[in-house]
């Protein structure tokens, strides 16, 4: 289990985030959304030991980070959001460098590489140099390497930005199987469609503070599960309802074009976006 | 562990890049004795020898040092600035007193490789030098130095343009003003003094006496050793930092 407490991180005047705690099971498949600048890169990087809180601990299974760095550090992967993988090693290279650094024996790194390598599509590129990889390509690897050392916990930050359709849902089917091994995964997207299929619990951040918490359908229960949309005056207005008879009853008061369809995480983000441009409620 | 993982990754980016590493490191050493060794040396002589004789030592220190400081600051920046594949040390259990001297170390074996091209120089211009075990040691600490130096300054460096002012600030100049070209006795009064507190002065004059088949300098030695330590020490504490 990882817990939190009371993390706070400022970069000079700017306070990214403020007195964070949560907790997040083992097996837990979390969401962490919200806008740009909310505290997500942050909060995670400091949960990796990337960077020192100003107060506060991160805790893995009773251990603090701070105290017990290299052991914790050997239960977990991380998957930044920027690729950050060694350009001028090929991929097969990268994985035994990552394998090394975690102290692997060179027979677990071939068995692992060649089984994660495998189930991501990318043996066929394995001797191929890194910089000659396609984006998706290289996301892949990213996660690859992250599991490389068969950690408990997963961090991804954005895992699947910039990448085609195609690749994006290979990596989804990719988690999810990760998931069911039992594994503890923290992701944070802009994705919201993504995290929808695959989190079972989702973290509202915004402004450094986590505001909500709970599963995608009680996220979307909580906003109302049915929304009417309809146009008035040329714009587009919505309205959401608890269930179906009352959106439907709606829709018949209405004079106009309108449709009814179940809430979705999206419309949650959506609903604790603030009408201004830029902050939540 | 950690060394062995960071030599053997430093070593597949040579072995990929060895003819471009390897033809790179030649040119400015080929530069300064064809110009100023097999151009002015006929004409010059110094501290009672060749020219030539005497700019090959200097030109092993310089060399040495350059490429030393070169390989390092130049991976670590890229790694930690553009590629940002650094950080994959710090969520890692990697030790951060071996993650510096793992890159210390490469560094300074960069600078030996390049110190060959200055012994086959030597060689071929006939310059008779006095090889032994001090004077590889001497050139090792030199490599070791500058090779520290890289890796703080990269550590330091919040672009790669801070990275390039500070070669032409500091690292430029050192390698003229450390008697690398010139005997040291003939610069200005007030130059001396911050000559002497630069480190390729100290390694400069070492390796010179003993490619002259002169006795160790045990301070100059210490001074040496000391630089590496301290400058060492100053790269494990940065990288605790970071």
């Amino acid at each position: 289990m990882i817990v939190c407490k009371s993390l706070k991180k400022s970069f000079g005047k700017v306070e990214a985030v403020k007195d964070v705690s949560m907790e997040v099971p083992d097996g837990t498949f979390l969401g962490l959304l919200g806008p740009n600048g909310a505290g997500k890169t942050t909060l995670i990087r400091m949960m990796t030991g990337l960077l020192i809180p100003d107060s506060g601990c991160v805790e893995f299974d009773g251990k603090a980070m701070d105290r017990n760095a290299m052991e914790v550090k050997r239960s977990i992967g991380v998957a930044s959001q920027h690729i950050n993988l060694d350009k001028e090693l090929t991929v097969q290279e990268n994985m035994e460098f990552t394998g090394r650094l975690y102290r692997m024996e060179k027979t677990e790194i071939r068995e692992s590489s060649e089984r994660l390598l495998d189930f991501l599509g990318l043996t066929s590129v394995k001797d191929r140099v890194v910089q000659k990889l396609s984006g998706g390509m290289k996301r892949k690897l990213m996660i690859a390497r992250a599991l490389i050392h068969d950690p408990q916990y997963l961090f991804l930050d954005e895992p699947t930005v910039g990448i085609d359709p195609k690749a994006r849902r290979d990596i989804w089917e990719f988690l999810q199987a990760q998931h069911k091994k039992g594994k503890t995964i923290l992701l944070t997207t802009h994705y919201i469609e993504e995290a929808q299929q695959l989190c079972n619990n989702v973290m509202l951040i915004d402004d450094g503070r986590i505001f909500r918490e709970d599963s995608p359908e009680g996220l979307i229960a909580e906003i109302g599960a049915y929304k009417v949309e309809y146009y008035n005056a040329d714009r587009m207005q919505t309205e959401l309802f608890g269930d179906l008879a009352s959106a439907r009853e709606r829709t018949a008061q209405l004079d106009c074009p309108c449709s009814v369809r179940p809430s979705t995480l999206e419309d949650v983000f959506f609903y604790y976006t603030s009408k201004e441009v830029g902050g939540w409620k | 562990m950690e060394i062995r993982t960071i030599l053997w990754r430093e070593w597949l980016y040579v072995k990929r890049r060895f003819w471009r590493v390897t033809f790179s490191q030649m040119v400015s050493p080929l530069l300064y004795f064809v110009t100023f060794g097999m151009g002015l040396g006929s004409m010059v002589k110094m501290e009672g020898q060749s020219y030539l004789h005497y700019l090959i030592p200097g030109l092993l220190a310089m060399t040495t040092m350059r490429n030393s400081y070169t390989s390092v600051s130049t991976r670590i920046s890229v790694m930690r600035l553009h590629e940002k594949s650094f950080e994959c040390y710090f969520y890692s259990p990697t030790r951060m007193y071996l993650l510096a001297i793992g890159h210390i170390l490469a560094g300074a074996l960069r600078g030996m490789y390049s110190g060959l091209f200055i012994i086959f120089l030597a060689l071929i211009s006939g310059a008779g030098l006095s090889w032994s075990g001090w004077l590889l040691a001497a050139v090792f600490l030199n490599t070791l130095i500058f090779a520290a130096i890289g890796f703080l300054a990269a550590m330091m460096m919040e672009s790669h343009y801070d990275m390039n002012n500070f070669t032409n600030v500091v690292i430029t100049p050192m390698s003229f003003l450390c008697g690398t070209f010139f005997s040291l006795e003939n610069i200005p009064v007030f130059l001396k003094g911050l000559v002497w507190l630069m480190p390729l002065t100290h390694t400069t004059r070492l390796i010179r006496t003993l490619s002259f088949g002169g006795p160790v300098s045990w301070p100059a030695m210490g001074i040496c050793v000391l630089f590496s330590a301290v400058l060492t020490a100053c790269c494990i504490w940065k990288c605790y930092r970071e």
